[in-house]
This record gives C-alpha cells, sequence and structure tokens, in this order.
C-alpha cells in the first residue's frame, strides 16, 4: 500500500524506536504534524523555540545514549535551530533533526520561508540530506540514524520539501545500511595495543587523561577496571566527568583551564599519558608549546583518526571504539608478567598527594553571603551525588563540575565545545522526559536562564518537575572575572540590570519560586526542593550568591598548565 | 616543510558532495591551488584532483578530515609516492606579423597545438605539469596574451598505484 512521505517520516521515527520528538510546526512540516496528529508510537514534545527543541533532543540523546530527534519547519525554523545543532555538534553528540523545505519546485526561488539548510547547516553538522524523492525517505533516514550513532557520533540533518511529504510510496524500512563511504573503524590495531601495554608498563609516572569519548563510547566500566588494575592516576575532561568515579581517591578531579592543581602538575610531568576520547582541547593543555616542555610519550586512543596528532603530537594512536580498545588493553594487561615500578609509582602518588594537599577548591565558607561553590557542594549532599545535573554557561559551569562529584557517566550534561549559554534548562527537560523518577538539577546563572527561560512554560504544559538552582551574582560572572583579570576591572556590560523577580517569574508560569539570601538557608532550601511534597512541581530557585567570587585555579590563554592562579595567591 | 601536495579523492558522485570539500577547506583555512572534478568511468563516482600547500602536519589534518567526510570513499595523498601529473591550458593570444611565427614556434618547442586560428589570433593547447604551463606562460610576451584558461592539475599514481573504490 502506498503511502505518504509524512506517513514515512512517522513510521521510520517508530522504526527507530523513538520516544520522543521535540519540535514546533510550520507550514513546511505540516503534513508531518498531520501524521503525528494520528500515531501513538512516540510523544511530540511542543517547545516554545525551535533552539530548545534541539537542545532537548540533544539531552535526551547525552543522558541516554540514544539518538534525540528534533522537527522544525523551514526558514526560521531552522535557523532557530542551528545554535542547538552546532553545540551538539562540538560535543558529538548524536541526533537527527528533520527540518520542513519549501517545495522542491520552490527550491532556489526565493520562496517564502526558504533558507538553505543544507547550506547553512554544513559546517556544523556530521552529515546532512535533502530529500528530493519520496522514493528515498526511508533510507535516507535508516541512514540518518546510523551515522549520528556511529563511529564519532554527531547531528544530522534530513531536509524534506513539502511536496515530498504529500507524495505517494510503498513504506519499506530498510533492515540495514551498507555505506561505501563511510565504515568507522572499530577495532583497535593489534600491534599498536602492545606498544601501548609496553608503554604503560614501563612508565614510572603515568597519568590517564579520559574524556567526553569515555562517556560517549559507554566505557566508564572499562576505564574504571583499567585504571584500577594498573593503579594510576585518572583525570576528567570536562565532557568526561563521571567516566571514572570522582570520589575515589585515584581520580585527580577535572584537568584545564580550571582544572585541580593535583590534575594539571601531574599532566605536566608524567612520563606515559594515556589519553582515551579526549582531543587535546585548547581549554585542556594550555599553552601546547608549554606543555611540550616536558618530555612524555602519549598513547591516544579516538575513534576519529582527525582527533589524534592534531594539537598535540602523540606517539602511539589507536584508532577504535574506546570500549573495545579498553578491553583489549585489559586482556593484554592481565596476560603480561610484567608489572609497573612500584617503588616508582609509589614516589609519584607521594608527589601527587603534596600537590593534592594544596587544596586547591578550598574557599572561605565563614561569610554572611552565600557562596556558590557551597550550594553546588550542598547539591551534591541533597542529592546524595546522584542527581542529573545540567549546566548553562559561566562561572556556575565550572563550580557545577569542580563541586559537584560526578560517580557515574552520563549524570553531567553541559555544552563544552561551543559553552552555549541558554541550554542549561532545555538540557533539564530532555533528561527528565527521558528519566520522569529521577532528581534533574539545572545550575545556572541570572544571565544564562534567560537566554531560554520561554522553557517554563513547555515544562508546565509536560509537568517536567526540574529544579532550577540560579546562582545569582547580578553579573556576567565569568565575563567580568576576565574584564577583572586582564582588563583592569572595567565591566564592560558585564551586569546584569534589570534583571526579573525571578519568584514571580516561576509563579507566572505556574511554577514554584525560592529566593534564598543567607547561607544558613541554603540547605533547608535544597532539601524542600528535593522534597516528596515538590516532587511533581518545578522549583525555581534564586541564590543570591557572592557577586565578586572568581573561579579558581585558572590558567589563563596562553599560559601553560604548571602555570595556575590559584586562590590564595590573589 | 610547507610542500605542494596532490590529493586525489573518490566520493559519491550526489549533489552537494562539491560544496562537502570546499567548504572544509574555506572553514579550516586549508589553502586551495586548485581543485577538478569529473564522473568516473562508474557514474556514481566522482574523482576529484586537489592540488594544495602545506605543511607536514597540515596535510595530515586535510587528509584526515577529507577521509572523515561521510561521502568521502578514499583519499590518497598522490605526491606521497611516484606519480604523473596533467593540467590542460587554452591560451588565446595576438598572432599578427612577425609575432605569428614566432608564437607558432613557441607553441611547437612546448608541443602546443594551435586549435583554432583567425587572422589575428591563435588559440594554443597545452598539457603538462603545472610548472611547464608556467613556463609557457613565461616564454611569450605577455602583451600578446588575450586570455588563458586552466583545468587544474588532475593526477594519477604510477604503475601498479591506484585508487579505486
Ligand atoms: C567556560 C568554559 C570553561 C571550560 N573549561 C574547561 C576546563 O577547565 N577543562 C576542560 O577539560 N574543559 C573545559 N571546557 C570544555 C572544553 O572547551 C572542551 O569542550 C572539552 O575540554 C573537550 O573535552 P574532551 O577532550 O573530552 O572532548 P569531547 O569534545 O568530549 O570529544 C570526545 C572525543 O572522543 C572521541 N570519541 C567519541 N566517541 C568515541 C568512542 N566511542 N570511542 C573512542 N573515541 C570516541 C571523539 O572523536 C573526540 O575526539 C570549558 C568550556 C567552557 C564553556
Ligand atoms: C550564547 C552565548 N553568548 C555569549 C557567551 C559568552 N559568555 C560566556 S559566560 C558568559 C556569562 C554567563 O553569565 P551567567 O549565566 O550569569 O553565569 P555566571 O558566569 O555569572 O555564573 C557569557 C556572556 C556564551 N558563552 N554564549
Ligand atoms: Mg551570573
Amino acid at each position: 500500500m502506498e503511502v505518504t512521505g509524512a506517513e514515512i517520516v512517522v513510521r521510520c521515527l517508530a522504526e527507530e524506536g523513538v520516544e520522543f520528538v521535540f519540535g514546533y510546526p510550520g507550514g513546511a512540516v505540516l503534513n508531518i504534524y498531520d501524521a503525528i496528529f494520528k500515531q501513538d508510537k512516540f510523544k511530540h514534545v511542543l517547545v516554545r523555540h525551535e533552539q530548545a527543541a534541539v537542545h532537548a533532543a540533544d539531552a535526551y540523546a547525552r543522558a541516554t545514549g540514544r539518538v534525540g530527534v528534533a522537527l522544525v519547519t523551514s526558514g526560521p525554523g531552522v535557523t532557530n535551530a542551528v545554535t542547538g545543532i552546532a553545540t551538539a555538534y562540538m560535543d558529538s553528540i548524536p541526533i537527527v533533526v528533520i527540518s520542513g523545505q519549501v517545495p522542491t519546485p520552490a527550491i532556489g526561488l526565493d520562496a517564502f520561508q526558504e533558507v538553505d539548510a543544507v547550506g547553512i547547516t554544513r559546517p556544523c553538522v556530521k552529515h546532512n540530506f535533502l530529500v528530493k524523492d519520496v522514493k528515498d525517505l526511508a533510507a535516507t533516514f535508516k541512514k540518518a540514524f546510523h551515522i549520528a550513532a556511529s563511529g564519532r557520533p554527531g547531528p544530522v540533518l534530513i531536509d524534506v520539501p513539502k511536496d515530498v511529504t504529500a507524495h505517494l510510496t510503498e513504506f519499506v524500512y530498510p533492515a540495514t545500511v551498507e555505506m561505501r563511504s563511510y565504515n568507522p573503524v572499530v577495532k583497535g590495531h593489534s600491534g599498536q595495543l602492545k606498544r601501548a601495554v609496553q608503554m604503560l608498563l614501563e612508565a614510572k609516572r603515568p597519568m590517564i587523561y579520559a574524556g567526553g569519548g569515555v562517556v560517549l563510547g559507554d566505557a566508564a566500566p572499562q576505564l574504571t577496571e583499567l585504571t584500577r588494575l594498573l593503579g594510576f592516576p585518572c583525570t576528567n575532561t570536562l565532557m568526561g566527568l563521571g567516566g571514572y568515579p570522582a570520589t575515589d581517591r585515584q581520580n585527580l578531579g577535572m584537568l584545564g583551564m580550571h582544572g585541580t592543581y593535583e590534575a594539571n602538575m601531574a599532566m605536566q610531568h608524567c612520563d606515559v599519558l594515556l589519553a582515551v576520547g579526549a582531543r587535546f582541547d585548547d581549554r585542556v593543555i594550555g599553552n601546547p608549546a608549554h606543555f611540550a616542555r616536558e618530555q612524555r610519550r602519549i598513547i591516544h586512543i579516538d575513534v576519529d583518526p582527525s582527533s589524534i596528532s592534531k594539537r598535540v603530537k602523540v606517539d602511539v594512536p589507536i584508532v577504535g571504539d574506546v570500549k573495545n580498545v579498553l578491553d583489549d588493553l585489559l586482556a593484554l594487561l592481565k596476560q603480561s608478567k610484567e608489572k609497573n615500578d612500584a617503588a616508582a609509582l609509589n614516589a609519584w602518588w607521594t608527589q601527587i598527594e603534596l600537590w593534592r594537599s594544596k587544596d586547591c577548591l578550598k574557599y572561605n565558607r565563614n561569610g554572611s553571603i552565600i557562596k556558590p561553590q557551597y550550594v553546588v557542594e550542598k547539591l551534591w549532599e541533597v542529592t546524595k551525588g546522584d542527581a542529573y545535573v545540567t549546566s548553562d554557561v559561566g562561572q556556575h559551569q565550572m563550580w557545577a563540575a569542580q563541586y559537584y562529584k560526578f560517580d557515574k557517566p552520563r549524570r553531567w550534561i553541559n555544552s563544552g565545545g561551543l559553552g552555549t549559554m541558554g541550554v542549561g534548562l532545555p538540557y533539564a527537560m530532555g533528561v527528565q522526559l527521558a528519566f520522569p523518577d529521577a532528581q534533574v538539577a539545572c545550575i545556572t546563572g541570572e544571565s544564562s536562564i534567560q537566554m531560554c527561560i520561554q522553557e517554563l512554560s513547555t515544562c508546565k504544559q509536560y509537568r517536567i518537575p526540574v529544579k532550577v538552582i540560579t546562582l545569582n551574582n547580578r553579573y556576567m560572572g565569568m565575563v567580568r572575572q576576565w574584564q577583572e583579570f586582564f582588563y583592569g576591572s572595567r565591566y564592560a556590560e558585564s551586569y546584569m540590570e534589570s534583571l526579573p523577580d525571578f519568584v514571580k517569574l516561576a509563579e507566572a508560569y505556574g511554577h514554584v519560586g525560592m529566593r534564598i539570601d543567607k547561607p544558613e538557608d541554603v540547605e533547608a532550601a535544597l532539601k524542600e526542593a528535593f522534597s516528596p511534597a515538590l516532587k511533581e512541581r518545578l522549583v525555581f530557585m534564586d541564590f543570591q550568591t557572592d557577586q565578586t567570587e572568581n573561579v579558581f585555579p585558572m590558567v589563563e590563554g596562553g599560559k601553560g598548565l604548571s602555570e595556575m592562579i590559584l586562590a590564595e595567591e590573589l | 616543510m610547507v610542500r605542494r601536495h596532490i590529493i586525489s579523492l573518490l566520493m559519491e558522485n550526489e549533489a552537494g558532495a562539491l560544496s562537502r570539500v570546499a567548504g572544509l577547506f574555506s572553514a579550516r583555512a586549508y589553502n586551495i591551488e586548485s581543485l577538478t572534478v569529473a564522473p568516473t568511468e562508474d557514474a556514481t563516482l566522482s574523482r576529484m584532483t586537489i592540488v594544495t600547500v602545506g605543511s607536514e602536519e597540515v596535510i595530515e589534518q586535510i587528509t584526515k578530515q577529507l577521509n572523515k567526510l561521510v561521502d568521502v570513499i578514499k583519499v590518497m595523498d598522490l605526491t606521497e609516492g611516484s606519480h604523473i601529473e596533467r593540467e590542460l591550458m587554452l591560451v588565446k593570444v595576438k598572432a599578427v606579423g612577425a609575432g605569428r611565427e614566432e608564437m607558432k614556434r613557441t607553441a611547437d618547442i612546448f608541443r602546443g597545438r594551435i586549435i583554432d586560428v583567425t587572422d589575428a589570433t591563435y588559440t594554443i593547447e597545452l598539457t603538462g605539469t603545472g610548472s611547464k604551463l608556467d613556463a609557457f606562460l613565461e616564454a611569450i610576451d605577455p602583451v600578446f596574451i588575450i586570455e588563458t584558461v586552466r583545468t587544474g592539475a588532475s593526477g594519477i599514481g604510477r604503475g601498479e598505484r591506484s585508487l579505486k573504490a
């Protein structure tokens, strides 16, 4: 039986087991919306802005490991979605975005709500398609989901002209995908694996540096086993948090621009570095020339060959899926009769403990003003370290990363690569919908939250009971910090004037609002927000925090990892 | 060391494929000296030759990034082994008086062919490496050149060396 293109779109999504489609209607997708109206396989979530649709789909993918789906109309629908797509792209998140397009005969004629969606998104998608023939629709969806989720994951856009959604054809969903041009490597090269094992066993000052690839590749158990087997120290990037339990002694916390003293020092001074699913970002290794001053041998595991030797030359490249590669390394290590030089390893740990004893994350707890770090620490306690935490971008993001100890992967949901303010609330929506019973906290700033605040309405409609934790310093704090350090404290346009009364605002949207001014009220307020009484409610918490608090440690741009500014030095 | 490289690639002959490659070069600020593309004997495949300059590190990233494009099937740096490079050039020149005979002689020396003739002009066809074509242009007085059109280099490996899907 022949069905319409719109019907095919809906059936493809059902075939892929899609649970939620985050979207916003418009002329070019009306046929698809009509088909959605008639089906009951997945739920459509109507956001208030297309950017949020893509962010929510992205968060769903980050939290579950499955492909997130967003649906937007042509023209402004697509352009609104671009920020979301670029955000997912930079962090390698698997999503499929379906965009409506003007009818094929109108393409190129500056038709109403026409934009070149494929052209606009090309630099920020893993791949994209314009489907001109209804007969190609099902196969394109199959490919899109496959490409988004496999290899190095990423967003895929499918642009569907309106006439294609009306045309008729048989629906056949392909069982498999064969693409001669796309076959990501899965297994590591055996020769390189052997060299890696040898190098690891020879290490006297080893370091494991684990990134987002461990989380994306669901390899946290393997990483944990390997780290424990070897007895090596392990650090995580911002994207890798939770890939190794943060509360474990072998974990040195996050590294990089706002990483811990011990992690950055160990990174700089190690003799063998095992990089796992991490891409030597400029926020992570600081100045590459400074990083290269110390001699060290580097093993780098990554599924994407272009991540290897891009910013830092490595000695043993291993291209493959992190889970497979770590499994193979574990097997080889277990077979090997050699062991690391115990005395050397001990001496290395003694050095690390010395660095750790600097207690670089300490802050002043004795004031009458709420310290932002304190709120995060208390949140960790109140949620027993078991919440999903989303964040926006700024100082609050760094404090969340530093003070919420993530023991599990996929619990920490934030925009690292693009650093997109506004993601926090839509991220929390995507996570809460995926895990209705989980505790979901969105740590945000008074500036970031205003970039997607309209989603409070979506939360009301779908009863999404996330807890919004605003660390309100009345400043774009991260910008203010840079202006303080590097621009002679000239705070150009970084003060947030005319803030709304967030309590009233939350109430206007039908939620619970709380304002917390004193340190002694922080814990009780958090307990109340997460209490059974408010389990079904969105609680918007406005914490009035210290306006001038800064994030430490800090590695200035252009400086080396071991040249951190510490809190006490100011 | 910054060197000239000739990169050959095979990709799906699909709409937009060329713009993915061109976009990659511009987005990452890689250099393109020339780029040629046409379908192969198998019409579903396009073969592209890109001439670029860069350091070893940059060329390594270029080949990796090209390989990463979902439509790209194979990538080869021809300059890593022995290869043949050819480019076609058409030059329209003024050919009057004494210059007319001189122009013909120069074309002959470079094994060019005159493929169109008027009272006042010759159009000369020339193939060879890029530097041979450059040499020809240097050999004739620029005031005689009316227009030139070059295809950009195409390349192929010597002997057994080949790029197959
Ligand atoms: C305000 C701000 C401050 C920041 N400060 C810091 C900081 O102090 N420290 C810090 O670390 N970051 C910081 N960041 C984040 C930084 O910008 C980068 O986003 C982050 O460091 C990149 O993390 P990653 O190297 O783990 O790579 P990701 O972006 O997570 O990339 C993952 C890598 O793993 C690979 N991969 C994916 N899947 C697999 C698989 N299955 N198998 C093998 N490999 C796989 C990918 O190819 C890729 O190379 C900051 C961001 C902001 C916005
Ligand atoms: C969309 C967007 N615009 C601008 C920036 C630059 N930026 C980074 S952090 C920041 C300030 C964030 O302020 P706030 O949300 O209040 O967080 P705080 O740093 O105060 O904790 C800005 C403007 C950005 N990351 N994203
Ligand atoms: Mg702020």
